[in-house]
């Protein structure tokens, strides 16, 4: 049990860090693109990034499933290149991103719109280009919102269960440690369940001390 | 003394506010003068290309920057001015030396030696800008301006933030650059001591209307 717990726990971690890693460069693409513009569609696209906010992880599991199932859009696309989704760790490393990427995208919007447009005008008068001034200026002036959206990122994909077991299942292989609390607490396994809720209770405590420290301290 | 020819020749619309300018002239350096809300900044960020005219065309030093009739509207990147806003917006989160050598990527080496000598940044430079008085806030911004090589300073009202005392000085700073490194400037100012100083050519602005033009 003990090596289990370490297995799940690294699992969950290292799908977790993916995750977040994946979730980075559109999450920031996303949040840039509505603190700083205004185009047509942005409330529909804004909305649709939200959405894993309020539906059900498990509805979200399930238009997951029907897209990147068998016979689904992308399924289908996967198939044809050999790739296996479903019921594999892919499927935990997509659904953990899906159900971050909002956290993300909401605190690095409000970080870039913080940051001063003169301080990116003036740097353009400088003969900066968009990408310098993105990486030398926006991004840095907006580093406590990102950080801050990178650790709720983590955190929600740490802690995803509704969609996870909808396209990943909790099999070996595939067993976060959410999912690995339900089916312990199923089994009637109490003491197994109790020992991944207080660890998964530990890190997501210590992500969120961290998030709120960088969200206050200068 | 050193001249260079300006047009500034368009119509800005600003929401309910218009600004409209027809001025061609020689100058080294021109103040625009006039109360708050005139179109003294309007000007500026025109010339830097932070807003858009309707119509007309603006070129410094034989450069077009804007021309409706022609299509141009240079990028703000490629304008090649060195702005100084009122509000100096030095980077928070760079050194001195990180702000001033910002704008150096952009090519043509700039006179760094002399920028830093006469703007005497060196004591400054490995320090952070929210460390800075007002006044040193404002030679780095100006040296940041010129390390990026313009063709052209625009200075919003560079000595609103200074003390009485370091005035003189700025301004010092300031008659330096025009005389020795040659850079034709755009002054925006309220007080008639420093305009008679700096510029050889004044626009008087109320209401986004020129008012007077002198030569000084």
């Amino acid at each position: 049990m003990p090596g289990d717990l370490v297995d799940v726990t690294l699992f969950s971690v290292a799908m977790a860090g993916l995750s977040t890693v994946l979730m980075l460069v559109p999450g920031l693409a996303l949040a840039w693109l509505f603190a700083r513009h205004t185009f047509p569609g942005q409330s529909v696209l804004e909305t649709v990034v939200s959405l894993p906010l309020v539906l059900p992880p498990v509805a979200i599991g399930l238009i997951l499933l029907r897209f990147l199932g068998r016979y689904g859009p992308g399924g289908q696309l996967l198939d044809e290149i050999g790739v296996d989704v479903i019921f594999t760790w892919k499927a935990v490393v997509v659904a953990m991103t899906v159900m971050g990427l909002p956290l993300l995208v909401r605190s690095a919007r409000a970080g870039f719109e913080h940051v001063d447009r003169r301080y990116e005008q003036i740097a353009e008068t400088l003969g900066a280009s968009p990408v310098r001034i993105f990486l030398t200026i926006s991004l840095p002036l907006a580093a406590r919102g990102v950080l801050a959206g990178v650790v709720l990122g983590f955190s929600r994909a740490l802690g995803e269960f509704g969609a996870t077991i909808m396209i990943a299942g909790s099999l070996p292989g595939t067993r976060t440690l959410s999912t690995a609390i339900y089916t312990s607490t199923q089994t009637g396994r109490d003491t197994e369940a109790t020992i991944m809720l207080l660890t998964a209770a530990s890190i997501a405590f210590v992500a969120v001390f961290v998030s709120n420290r960088l969200a206050t301290v200068e | 003394m050193f001249t260079v020819p300006f047009v500034l020749d368009f119509v800005l619309q600003q929401g309910e506010f218009t600004l409209q300018i027809h001025e061609r002239f020689e100058a080294s350096s021109v103040s625009l003068c006039g109360p708050s809300g005139s179109g003294k900044t309007t000007i500026l960020d025109a010339i830097a290309g932070l807003r858009h005219p309707e119509d007309g065309r603006i070129e410094i030093a034989n450069r077009v920057l804007f021309d409706r009739s022609l299509g141009t509207d240079l990028p703000p990147r490629s304008r090649r001015v060195g702005y100084v806003p009122q509000d100096v917006s030095l980077f928070p989160h760079m050194s001195v030396l990180g702000n001033v050598m910002y704008g150096t990527a952009r090519g043509s080496p700039a006179p760094l030696e002399s920028v830093i000598k006469l703007l005497e940044i060196e004591p400054l430079a490995g320090r952070r800008v929210n460390e800075l008085s007002g006044g040193e806030r404002q030679r780095v911004a100006i040296a940041r301006a010129l390390m990026s090589s313009p063709d052209v300073l625009l200075l919003d009202e560079p000595l609103a933030a200074v003390d009485i005392k370091r005035r003189e000085r700025i301004l010092l700073y300031i008659q330096q650059v025009r005389d020795e490194l040659l850079v034709p400037m755009v002054y925006v100012s309220h007080a008639a001591d420093e305009v008679r100083r700096i510029a050889d050519r004044v626009i008087e602005l109320d209401s986004g209307r020129v008012m007077a033009t002198q030569v000084e």
